[in-house]
């Protein structure tokens, strides 16, 4: 063989990639299950936080604090594997699926409450002023005026902190998420060759490549004139 | 033309405001008449703008009582938002909602302050545009808008809700000198109408033509207050003769 032909036969075998696709596109699917999923908990749990934290009640706002800091600083994988293993001792028995679900949640909670609250701060007082001075309450200036303009700041910020957490879903592997990765590993301990983690890498592309584009397009969709 | 038995429209006595050890406002007493226009001076700092915003709370008042239209603003039963819409406010720096259309911005309150339906709110707010002559950029965002029309779209959004007195924190000091005339004509057709307003400028030739009265504040009390032609030409005090002669420049 030339080293060419072993290059071939190591990451790109045609043989094996018709062997184990179905397994790479179901890892797909419950990888890309599990991201939208923790999108949209996440991205509400960071939005819940920063309108609860503009109430500026002090014993909220240091729990909310040390939730964001913790979350953070925290890296991933040591939540998984502290809920994973742990919960049980106590007697609650979450699915692997569930405890990925849960800890990407928290941590993109964690990061958006910080990116949303930041959007808060950024809108001039003088838009809490205008509003307050024709009658609208707290809430609703938060509402109507101020969390539209929060969240046109945060969108850019926020995307990209979207997808670097969603790619975490691939920690998942560790305990037993069937998700792209692990489907790849399991077809390499079987096949005792790289292609199927080369198939993975290209499974991640498509899965993620679209949601960059989806990205750009929303920033420049809210990226609109400030008066 | 105002009956001195009418009650005031703003009462406000021994007003006391502090930003911690700073005492901006000193026991001021301050009334305006219906259909009266005041014009507030003094050098920047003095207060005229805490005063203001004292009136209708956007500033926490330390001390005094503030009525409008006798309903007592301190009292801790009063609907301050209720009342908050019954003091029309203008800003030097516009505060336009970005996201929303000029229409959009005066419709707001309307809509969730007063709970009027879209229709009817919208049909107030093109009247209120029309007002301020801008009826053709109801469908315009206020970055699409110079700065003497977001003023304007400001007056209007403040009219819409029918005010009793409307309050003007140097509402032409951010605008471009040809922008200026377009808000001044304006509040002059306000004046005509009727309402009872209260204005912190250096505008001198509108405070001349316009203003019922005007108070020249410093250092967080009421040094003078009386006509524009005394104020401006014979005032008694000699810092406020030293104020107008530095403004007239």
């Amino acid at each position: 063989m030339t080293p060419l032909e072993r290059f071939v036969d190591t990451f790109l075998n045609p043989r094996l990639m018709a062997r184990y696709w179905p397994d790479i596109a179901q890892g797909m699917l419950v990888t890309v299950e599990i991201a939208l999923a923790v999108v949209v908990t996440g991205v509400a749990l960071g939005l819940g936080l920063a309108v609860l934290r503009s109430y500026r009640v002090r014993p909220v706002n240091a729990l909310i604090v040390v939730f964001v800091d913790v979350f953070r600083a925290l890296p991933p994988l040591v939540l998984i594997l502290i809920i994973y293993f742990g919960l049980p001792n106590i007697g609650v028995n979450l699915s692997s699926y569930a405890v990925l679900w849960l800890v990407l949640s928290l941590v993109l909670g964690a990061f958006a409450e910080e990116i949303f609250w930041a959007g808060i701060l950024s809108v001039r007082k003088g838009q809490w002023d205008a509003a307050r001075s024709t009658g609208l309450g707290f809430g609703r200036t938060l509402l109507y005026v101020v969390l539209p303009q929060a969240v046109r700041l945060a969108v850019p910020p926020l995307t990209n902190r979207t997808i670097a957490i969603t790619k975490n879903t691939a920690l998942g592997t560790v305990i037993g998420v069937a998700e792209i990765i692990n489907q790849a590993q399991t077809a390499v301990s079987f096949s005792g060759n790289a292609t199927p983690l080369m198939m993975g890498a290209v499974a991640y592309i498509l899965v993620f490549i679209p949601v960059v584009l989806i990205g750009a397009h929303v920033e420049r969709r809210f990226a609109w004139r400030r008066a | 033309m105002t009956l001195l038995s009418d009650p005031p429209i703003l009462d406000v006595r021994g007003l006391v405001k502090r930003f911690g050890a700073l005492e901006v406002l000193k026991e001021i007493d301050f009334a305006v008449a219906a259909q009266e226009l005041v014009f507030v001076i003094g050098p920047s700092g003095s207060g005229k703008s805490t005063l203001l915003r004292c009136c209708n709370r956007l500033e926490e008042p330390d001390g005094g009582s503030i009525r409008v239209d006798g309903v007592d603003l301190m009292d801790p039963k009063c609907d301050i938002n209720a009342m908050r819409r019954r003091i029309g406010m203008v800003f030097q720096s516009f505060n336009l909602y970005p996201h929303m259309t000029a229409l959009g911005n005066v419709t707001l309150a309307l809509r969730k302050v007063i709970g009027r339906n879209r229709r009817d709110a919208d049909a107030a707010g093109r009247e209120a545009l029309e007002r301020v002559g801008l009826a053709d950029k109801a469908g315009a965002y206020p970055a699409e808008l110079s700065g003497g029309q977001q003023q304007r779209v400001a007056i209007a959004r403040a009219l819409s809700l029918e005010p009793k007195i409307m309050l003007f924190d140097e509402p032409t000091s951010s605008l471009d000198p040809e922008l200026v005339g377009s808000v001044l004509a304006v509040m002059r057709d306000m004046r005509r109408a009727g309402m009872t307003m209260v204005v912190v400028s250096h505008e001198m030739r509108f405070a001349r033509e316009a203003a019922d009265r005007v108070v020249f504040m410093e250092a967080g009390r009421i040094v003078e207050e009386g006509p524009p032609a005394r104020i401006f030409a014979a005032a008694e005090n000699a810092r406020t003769r030293a104020f107008v002669a530095e403004i007239a420049r």
